[in-house]
């Protein structure tokens, strides 16, 4: 029972990861969660003024139904399936987070120095997650997908545009934290 | 209401492994960027490799859903400009919040907060993609 409770190796959670695209495969679906914030922006009313979000978004309420079953799973993970929630990063990775003032690195889930809701009295906090979100609706949106529909699902399904998106996903997280972390931290 | 409580059970299956893998941890997506440690390229690699031989098990066999229908993986449209830049400009996203689309649910249900800004701006994020599509290169 230990290992449950335990961080998960790689070789049980990528395998997890495959066969909850096979189950929903097999329920007429394919995994993608990047769609969900498209569904949202509908249901919220951008279809008023904009026609990317004119559609009958109902054909995607299974999809909000997989974004909550991932918010149940993620408390249940947290709250039941824990016993320390520390993140054990390679030495390599503290050493340079301690550096850039991330004092949390190899002690905690998240970094307290972004996550922790105290955190958000620094206006710079606020600005991070901020951009951070945009970039990636953005971005998702333009690329017509994320990590499950391009770098799991696409690429299983051997299809060459989830391969460039998968390259740029790469060539913007590089950039990211070799070239724009050394100046924002 | 069957369907959407199979849905559901995926999507638990999906969060509680993506959060129990660090797949969810911002200290992980920087460790990839890195290249200092395995981890994240083993859950990647590992769900690829099943991933293969899952669709093409599927298409082989002609293989149907549960609820009797054929099972469509659409296809994305041929293009470079929209994945390449859209690619980059989420991965930018990735590594500074730490979270991609999934993770991002999972990380609320796990009681974190502060993820609730990266989730209000994503959407904003995505409506202004809506806004500006026509004048973007695909």
């Amino acid at each position: 029972m230990d290992i449950i409770f335990q961080p998960w190796p790689w070789y049980i959670s990528g395998p997890l990861i495959a066969i909850g695209m096979f189950l929903l495969l097999l329920a007429g679906k394919t995994f993608g969660m990047s769609s969900n914030l498209k569904t949202m922006c509908s249901i919220l009313g951008a279809g008023k003024k904009v026609k990317f979000f004119q559609y009958d978004w109902t054909a995607y309420k299974w999809n909000l139904v997989v974004v909550l079953g991932t918010i149940i799973g993620g408390f249940i993970a947290a709250n039941l399936l824990s016993s320390n929630l520390n993140v054990n990063i390679s030495p390599a990775s503290v050493a340079e987070l301690n550096s850039l003032g991330f004092k949390s690195a190899g002690k905690a889930y998240l970094p307290t120095e972004l996550f922790n809701l105290s955190a958000l009295k620094d206006i710079k906090t606020l600005i991070i997650l901020a951009i951070g979100g945009v970039l990636i609706g953005f971005g998702t949106r333009y690329a017509g997908g994320c990590t499950s529909g391009h770098a799991i699902t696409g690429l299983s399904n051997l299809q060459l545009p989830s391969l460039i998106a998968v390259i740029g996903f790469f060539v913007g997280g590089l950039i990211m934290i070799n070239l724009i972390f050394p100046l924002i931290f | 209401m069957k369907k959407y409580l199979t849905y559901l059970s995926i999507g638990i299956l999906i969060g509680i492994t993506l959060f129990k893998s660090e797949a969810a941890s911002w200290f992980r997506i920087y460790e990839m960027f890195k290249f200092q440690s395995f981890h994240m390229y083993g859950i990647i690699g590992s769900a690829l490799f099943l991933g293969i031989i899952c669709i093409q098990f599927i298409k082989r066999n002609n293989l149907k859903s549960f609820y009797k229908e054929t099972i469509v993986i659409p296809a994305k449209e041929k293009g470079f400009y929209r994945y390449f830049i859209g690619g980059t400009i989420f991965g930018l996203g990735w590594a500074l919040a730490g979270a991609c689309p999934g993770p991002m649910y999972v990380l609320l249900g796990a009681g974190f907060f502060n993820i609730l800004i990266v989730i209000a701006f994503a959407l904003l994020g995505t409506y202004l993609y809506g806004v500006f599509k026509d004048k973007l290169p695909h």
